[in-house]
């Protein structure tokens, strides 16, 4: 008899399976809509735009991210750039200040509020019919605001585009992880676009149709993700949100295992809260694919990761506990013992097939998305990193940001 | 638009992915047949040993103890115990697994009775002990206890362990059980020189009795027996 354990295993890993072969099913219907433009592209017209750099303790970063502003390819004078320093204690004031004469940025002091809040003195000062925010450790290429814009151009039930985030520099071992990670994630959130389906509208570069604030409001706290949270707010209200691949802005990612889990944490914690105030629209038909397919999804990896490290742990404690009883029985052996490999103890449980697939559906998606980012086909060694790196981690910030959640213990930005 | 749904789709996906855990289970099955299948060609090689040796016993009778062949004594039959133990516990206790454990078990018995045939008239070195355990959840010991076989086996390549679970249906297993009035509630029992041992024994204490084995088997025929 399968125990009800197993049985949990087996519902969990059917549900995964169904995620992914539901991305690539997506993906062989809409793969002939993938464009990846090289070169550069004219508009019709060039509608104005506001870009808002929020900063907050970024004296490293801030200037390159106002550089690459600068050096878009898009008329100067459709182009307004307001740099808001949300109470920096370092002198990311003092680096954006050397940009106030530019004839088309505004530079603004204010009392540290959280980053939603200086996105709003943004919209604020806002006159265009296109508003934008970007990070200030994010660097946007010069041909993704033209590329960005041309969605708009094409489908004016646009109200919303979201670029493709990729990494600056992937130096260490856990950048080189992420950098996988992020280049499954443009695939993912390729496949979204294609189901109407995109749950955030990344803070590096999306850029919305001033309308979208008009009508729902301004930007929200959002548990401190306040870049899902309207993305959410936007999918309630059957707002379109689009993806533009080919236009990419580069991100600055942790370098360290610490900061890497504590920007997750708020995005998982951010992710649960999100989905609790938005709870009512789970599995509502007229919200879309969005309530049907992206929210569960996202229920059913926490709960996979959640169930199979227990198991891990569980079964990792009986080995010990077994190792220990073994060592208080029969001692500590020096013999080395002739080790034989005999296939016949390979382990030929259905769920290992199934496991097997899963893996091999991801790294496809890390195939793809890597091609979509990078223009290389194949395996990277990034993608070596990421399994082992995200497989210890993960567990661990998801199990955290649940019992923040549990608490009602709110993460801290860094 | 936004809120459209491809029903279709989550339709198609759902049998895509029930016929993947079908591909799944079939491929486990199938790879699962094949180590019964494995396993059933180990038996029969062992069956096929200890008829031939049993054979040639009866054959040569007393006169050329050197003439036995040494496949009895060959160590498939704990390589067979090892794999049909992990078949227990990863392909489940199917009727094909019980089959061939009640099979086991009879061709331990038969290997018991020819060892030890061969040892008492050709002097070879060697020591027995009879394992009864069960594979119940209440039997934390029995657990303990084959570990300390695993171990004493590792140090005396001359001893010889055979291991009957309490629960196989086998008229043969039975009438050990009777034979040495072995109880369900004493488990783990061990029997070594017909003397029958209940509970938990150690290490130590079960070395001691092997050793003493040996030594039984020095004192009576003359036999070229190191410590």
């Amino acid at each position: 008899m399968i125990s009800a354990f197993d049985f949990i295993f087996y519902i969990l890993i059917f549900l995964s399976v169904y995620v992914q072969v539901f991305f690539l099913v997506t993906f062989i219907e809409n793969r002939k809509k993938i464009v990846i433009r090289n070169g550069k592209i004219k508009l019709k017209n060039y509608p104005a735009i506001s870009i808002t750099v929020p900063c907050w303790n970024e004296e490293n970063t801030v200037e390159k991210t106002v550089n690459s502003l600068l050096d878009l390819n898009y008329p100067k004078d459709k182009l307004k750039i307001f740099l808001i320093d949300d109470g920096s204690t370092d002198k990311t004031l003092d680096v954006i200040n050397k940009f106030k004469d530019y004839p088309n940025i505004k530079v603004f002091h204010k009392e540290n509020g959280g980053k939603f809040t200086a996105l709003n003195l943004g919209l604020e000062h806002c006159d265009t019919d296109f508003f934008g925010g970007l990070d200030a450790d994010s660097f946007a290429d010069p041909e993704s605001l033209v590329r960005i814009m041309s969605y708009f151009e094409k489908d004016s039930e646009a109200m919303a585009v979201a670029p493709s985030v990729i990494i600056s520099n992937s130096k260490n071992i856990i950048k080189k992880a992420q950098k996988a990670e992020y280049n499954m994630g443009v695939y993912f959130k390729k496949m979204l676009c294609f189901l109407g389906a995109i749950n955030v509208t990344p803070g590096p570069m999306t850029i919305f149709k001033k309308k979208v604030f008009d009508d729902l409001g301004g930007y929200r706290h959002g548990h401190n993700t306040e870049d899902m949270e309207i993305a959410y707010r936007m999918q309630k209200n059957n707002y379109k949100i689009e993806h533009c691949n080919d236009a990419y802005v580069y991100t600055n990612t942790p370098g360290t295992t610490k900061k890497l889990y504590k920007q997750r944490l708020r995005w998982i914690y951010g992710f649960i809260n999100n989905t609790i105030d938005y709870r009512k629209i789970l599995f509502r038909k007229k919200y879309g694919n969005f309530a049907v397919f992206t929210l569960p999804m996202g229920v059913i990896s926490i709960l996979s990761v959640f169930y199979l490290f227990s198991r891990i742990v569980y079964n990792l404690g009986n080995f010990l506990y077994s190792k220990i009883v073994q060592l208080k029985i029969v001692g500590f052996s020096f013999k080395i013992k002739s080790f034989i490999f005999d296939p016949f103890f390979i382990n030929i449980q259905s769920f290992i097939f199934l496991v097997f697939s899963i893996y091999f559906l991801v790294i496809f998606a890390m195939i793809l998305g890597r091609r979509m980012t990078e223009g290389k086909w194949g395996l990277s060694m990034d993608m070596f990193y990421f399994f082992p790196i995200f497989t210890i981690i993960a567990p661990f910030w998801l199990m955290k940001a649940v019992y923040n959640t549990l608490l009602q213990r709110k993460p801290a930005w860094r | 638009m936004n809120n459209n749904i491809d029903w279709k789709k989550y339709l198609i996906v759902f049998f895509i992915t029930v016929g993947l855990f079908v591909t799944a289970i079939y491929l486990s099955n199938y790879f699962g047949n094949q180590k019964i299948n494995q396993l059933k060609t180990i038996q029969d090689k062992i069956a096929i040993d200890i008829l031939s040796s049993e054979t040639q016993f009866s054959l040569l009778s007393e006169l050329s103890c050197k003439s036995i062949s040494d496949s009895v004594f060959s160590s498939e039959l704990g390589e067979l115990g090892n794999k049909l133990e992990w078949s227990q516990n990863n392909l489940g206790a199917t009727d094909e697994v019980s089959y061939l454990k009640k099979y086991y078990s009879l061709l331990q018995i038969k290997d018991y009775l020819l060892a030890k045939k061969i040892s008492s008239r050709c002097g070879t070195k060697s020591a027995f002990i009879l394992y009864f355990y069960t594979t119940a959840a209440n039997c934390s010991l029995c657990g303990q206890e084959s570990l300390v076989l695993s171990t004493l086996r590792e140090e005396y390549p001359e001893l010889r362990v055979y291991s009957f679970d309490y629960s196989t249906d086998l008229s043969a297993v039975t009438s050990m059980l009777q034979i040495y009035k072995i109880k369900d509630t004493e488990l783990p029992a061990l029997v070594i020189d017909d003397e029958v041992l209940t509970g938990f024994h150690s290490l130590e204490d079960l070395e001691a009795r092997v050793q003493d084995s040996f030594k039984l088997q020095e004192a009576l025929p003359a036999g070229d027996i190191k410590k």
